[in-house]
């Protein structure tokens, strides 16, 4: 039957000390090297950890992973442990999309809904081996599972805390994890996962990101993280490896079109008001929903708004001039309000200003001509321009490189 | 004087002995307010902003009612009923510029904790990712959970925060003013979408047990989450009807912050204070020591009050802050009142349930559970492990006895705000429930509560031993001082429970849930009335602006809701 995994969750603190309290903020298992590397001394707040906005320049770190390679540091994310012989069913009924088709040793993008069809969160799940499976997502599910597993012989347990992991993303990535001695590594396609003997454990290397390009993330029992930093900057070190905060990452995951929960989507088990959240449809998710599944959460619901038609539409803008639209209301040409930006960037690689955008529908066609009102600043003088805007189809960085197998040295 | 006025009881001037009055000299002011608690001077500061010449009258030499402050011992100050803020409606601090005379709402940092017997604990934090991490570290799904409650939860008050500040419409009135009352309270309700409605019915009649078993399923954490449930009330946390008074204590802010509660600088005393001072600055007078004796009533009119020393003052409108069955039973000729409307008030729900132990101590005690922990012990501190032992604690209430393992809501307002004690020394203010009106139906007697103040006590020490050894002196309130001494009819702190049956239109009684009494000029501005109890003001504002209106002056009063 379903059950937590009681012992996971003591870690990676004693709490058998009544002082636990004093720690109200978890250092990564990566921290020992992450802080002679933060040069700023910026640290922000990742769910449980800390975790650098950057290490010396954001700019600098962002180039560094579309010319080399850089270093993410991906311990807080949330990681769930899915195992027992309904592993499958129950990640079928949870998932919008067709869990069957993700085969032992590899990743698959998801969203999961609740009843009434609406996004809770969007993760990855990795299919580790025959009936055992890693969920990966921003925010925290234990409620939504454990009422998920009822009726399925599933065991459930968080190991956010058990498993350090580093996105090591860029063109040079590939020859960086190559010259730390992971033969083969080359031959790996994008979403496969491996395995190989390091040091004196074994080390997981999946063929995925959150940046659009090249890259490998690197997941290790905590005990060998210092180790594996240590391996990877010494390999990487001829190819140009940086450490890079989450400041880099945002410009690279909206330039390769990627949602974030809470940015770009509010979590439906977190939505007080009322229209507030979003179906997979209204996020351009409808490609994870898989009706042809006789059952799984929110099914009904979707379907009905299959007939019915949708409210919105999250799209891609390409906006004229300079300024990057945060922040900013969309219009029509004929100045209707009919959306906002929920995400935006200057994108230094297409030299454009790129945003996410929530749209009413039907609006959102790719094409469509829109108006993007940005408000900024010059020397504390504000402006405010009426740029004009397109829904474009393609993300703003999609290099072949992305899919090579095998990759470019660099 | 003031003979052709109705009085069971000639008014005898007994403190005439320095002045002498003619009758045709006696002052006839525009209103009289009969209470200084903070929605009596509320009521009071409005209307004399509005012009009006009011006189506010006070039984006690100081003012507050409930929300007072005093030094009961040397250099302390003590918030002797009240004891910490959320409700209190930005707008009226903004409109009577409670800032210029003085008054800070301080939030403290330490959120809540709740000790177990067993020496475990869990605490909440202001910031939520630490908040999440507390309670993971007992039940990870419980702290998943949480975020499914609080937005079930913060739905529901987004909804009736809509009508803390405005009168309650009557559903039965043809009134345009009602209709349209009750089709933005249908709107407001269509806009919750369907889900939000079905679950609004069931949390108004649920218990706070069933309530949270929908949530959690740690016993810690339900217990923690449970004391809000029935604080005031006369009910268990089985008895159905106790999750509505969870929302009532989770509807308030502090600058935004949902839920939050804080401190008033220099106790809660410093909210009535302040509200003197800008009543009396907009031109109203302030008379203390001496309660009213009856409201005085003249050809279905009110004509003004007479107070217990004997004098007589004059006025159209009289306004009581008292409790809808002192005013009423106490205060007035019943042969002035309908038989019907008589029988309303002596059922309206009023029970006490809970005492006060309030403490000078000599330094600050130390739980065992937090080893030297200055954060959480900032905040309310409980000792409860589970919803069981709190029902438990509610059996006794019904046996005619005050909890032999009461609930406790223990703070230390003096580690946030340094006027309250010397420095190094402490001010600390136990609310405790269960505790009966009467003692096995008979009236109190020092010696129990002396006893009862050991059991608070006792119950104290047991988690921070040497703790009885700090208290240099000891204020003890059962039911029968919070009646006495503030008025509150059978100690209960809400002036009425926060039940269904009585909340709305139907606060206090049906058919006078618009804060106008049974006589003309007569008016009610207490917490008995829409939307209830707590330092809110909301009632004291509200019937302001529907006086204003009847005498049709300019309104000064603000309205609504300004949304989060």
């Amino acid at each position: 039957m379903s059950q937590i995994n009681q012992d996971d969750k003591v870690k990676p603190i004693d709490f058998s000390t009544k002082a636990h309290y004093l720690t109200k903020a978890f250092r990564s298992p990566f921290y020992s090297r992450q802080e002679p590397l933060n040069h700023l001394k910026e640290w922000g707040r990742w769910a449980d950890y800390l975790s650098p906005h950057a290490y010396t320049c954001s700019g600098i770190e962002y180039f560094a992973a579309r010319n080399a390679c850089t270093v993410f540091d991906l311990t807080p994310m949330t990681k769930y442990h899915i195992s027992g012989k309904d592993a499958l069913p129950f990640l079928n009924r949870l998932v919008t999309r067709d869990v069957s088709k993700i085969k032992p040793g590899r990743v698959g993008y998801c969203c999961w809904c609740d009843d009434a069809g609406q996004v809770i969160d969007d993760g990855t799940i990795f299919h580790l081996s025959e009936n055992t499976y890693r969920l990966c997502s921003q925010e925290r599910h234990m409620d939504w599972l454990m009422t998920n597993t009822l009726g399925f012989d599933v065991l459930l347990s968080e190991e956010t805390h058990n498993v350090a992991a580093l996105a090591l993303q860029g063109p040079t990535s590939c020859a960086t994890l190559k010259r730390m001695g992971l033969d083969g590594i080359e031959n790996m396609k994008l979403f496969d996962i491996r395995h190989f003997n390091f040091e004196d454990t074994q080390l997981m290397v999946s063929r995925t990101g959150f940046t659009g390009y090249l890259g490998y993330e690197l997941w290790i029992d905590p005990e060998h993280a210092e180790v594996l930093w240590d391996r990877l900057f010494e390999a990487g070190n001829l190819h140009g490896i940086k450490p890079m905060g989450d400041e880099a990452l945002q410009m690279l995951r909206v330039e390769a079109g990627f949602i974030q929960a809470a940015h770009d989507f509010m979590p439906a088990n977190a939505t007080i008001r009322t229209g507030h959240t979003r179906s997979p449809f209204e996020l351009g998710l409808g490609w994870l929903v898989d009706f042809k599944k006789p059952v799984f959460n929110g099914r009904r619901a979707l379907l009905e708004e299959k007939k019915r038609g949708h409210r919105y539409n999250l799209v891609k803008l390409d906006i004229d001039g300079n300024k990057p639209g945060c922040d900013s209301y969309v219009f029509t040409k004929n100045k209707k309000r009919v959306g906002t930006v929920t995400s935006a960037t200057w994108s230094p690689s297409a030299k454009a200003s790129v945003a996410l955008a929530s749209l009413e529908a039907p609006h959102g066609k790719p094409g469509e001509e829109l108006l993007v009102e940005i408000y900024y600043q010059k020397e504390l003088k504000w402006s405010r321009v009426m740029a004009k805007a397109r829904v474009v189809k393609e993300v703003f960085f999609d290099p072949p490189r992305k899919r090579q197998t095998p990759p470019a040295d660099f | 004087m003031c003979d052709s006025m109705p009085s069971s009881k000639q008014p005898q001037n007994r403190l005439a002995g320095n002045y002498t009055r003619e009758p045709e000299s006696v002052k006839k002011y525009d209103a009289i307010v009969i209470g200084a608690g903070h929605n009596g001077l509320t009521n009071a500061a409005y209307l004399a902003k509005a012009g009006l010449d009011v006189l506010m009258v006070e039984k006690n030499s100081y003012i507050g009612g409930a929300t007072a402050s005093r030094e009961l011992h040397k250099n302390w100050i003590y918030s002797n009923a009240s004891y910490v803020s959320s409700l209190l409606r930005p707008e009226v601090f903004r409109t009577l510029e409670l800032s210029r005379y003085g008054l800070q709402i301080v939030p403290y940092a330490g959120g809540n904790v709740t000790m177990s017997e067993d020496g475990n604990y869990i605490g909440s934090y202001v910031n939520p990712d630490v908040s999440r991490r507390e309670m993971a570290r007992i039940s990870p799904r419980d702290a998943n959970a949480k975020v499914r409650f609080d937005r079930d939860l913060m739905r529901q008050c987004r909804f009736i925060r809509q009508f803390m500040l405005s009168t309650a419409p009557d559903p039965t009135s043809f009134k345009p003013r009602d209709l349209m009352g009750m089709l933005q309270m249908g709107k407001a309700l269509l806009d919750l979408g369907e889900d939000v409605i079905y679950d609004m019915i069931r949390l108004y009649t649920m218990s706070i047990s069933e309530y949270l078993d929908e949530y959690f399923e740690h016993p810690l954490i339900k217990a923690a989450k449970a004391g809000s449930g029935i604080i005031g009330s006369a009910m268990g946390v089985m008895s159905p009807g106790t999750a509505y008074v969870l929302l009532h204590h989770a509807m308030g802010d502090v600058d935004g912050t949902m839920g939050a509660w804080g401190f008033a600088r220099g106790g809660t005393g410093a909210i009535a204070r302040a509200m003197k001072d800008s009543f009396e600055d907009n031109g109203g007078t302030l008379l203390t020591g001496s309660g009213v004796e009856q409201i005085l009533v003249k050809n279905g009119k009110v004509a003004g009050v007479a107070l217990e020393n004997g004098d007589e003052y004059q006025a159209d409108i009289v306004v009581s802050n008292m409790t809808l069955p002192r005013t009423f039973l106490e205060c007035m000729d019943q042969k002035d009142l309908d038989p019907e409307f008589i029988r309303r008030v002596r059922n309206f729900k009023i029970r006490g349930s809970s005492g006060k132990v309030n403490m000078a101590l000599d330094g600050l005690p130390e739980f065992t559970a937090f080893e030297g922990n200055t954060e959480l012990i900032t905040g309310d501190m409980h000792v409860i492990d589970s919803v069981e032992r709190l029902e438990i604690a509610y059996d006794d209430w019904k046996n005619g006895t005050w909890s032999k393992d009461p609930y406790l809501d223990i703070l230390i307002p003096s580690l946030t705000d340094p006027t309250m004690a010397p420095p190094g020394k402490h001010f600390m203010s136990v609310f405790v429930q269960y505790v009966p009106p009467k003692v096995n139906g008979k009236d109190w007697t020092d010696d129990q509560r002396d006893q009862f103040g050991q059991t608070v006590m006792n119950q104290i020490e047991k988690h921070a031993p040497g703790f009885k050894d700090l208290v240099l002196h000891a204020e003890i309130r059962t039911p029968r001082e919070l009646e006495n001494e503030i008025g509150l009819t059978q100690g209960n702190i809400f002036q009425g429970e926060l039940t269904m049956d009585q909340l709305l239109f139907n606060r206090p009684i049906p058919g006078y849930a618009q804060y106008r009494g049974p006589a003309k000029g007569l008016y009610m501005c207490g917490s008995s009335n829409h939307p209830g109890g707590g330092i809110m003001a909301a009632p004291g504002a509200n019937a302001a602006r529907e006086i204003l209106k009847d005498i049709r002056k300019p309104n000064t009063v603000p309205e609504g809701w300004a949304d989060d």
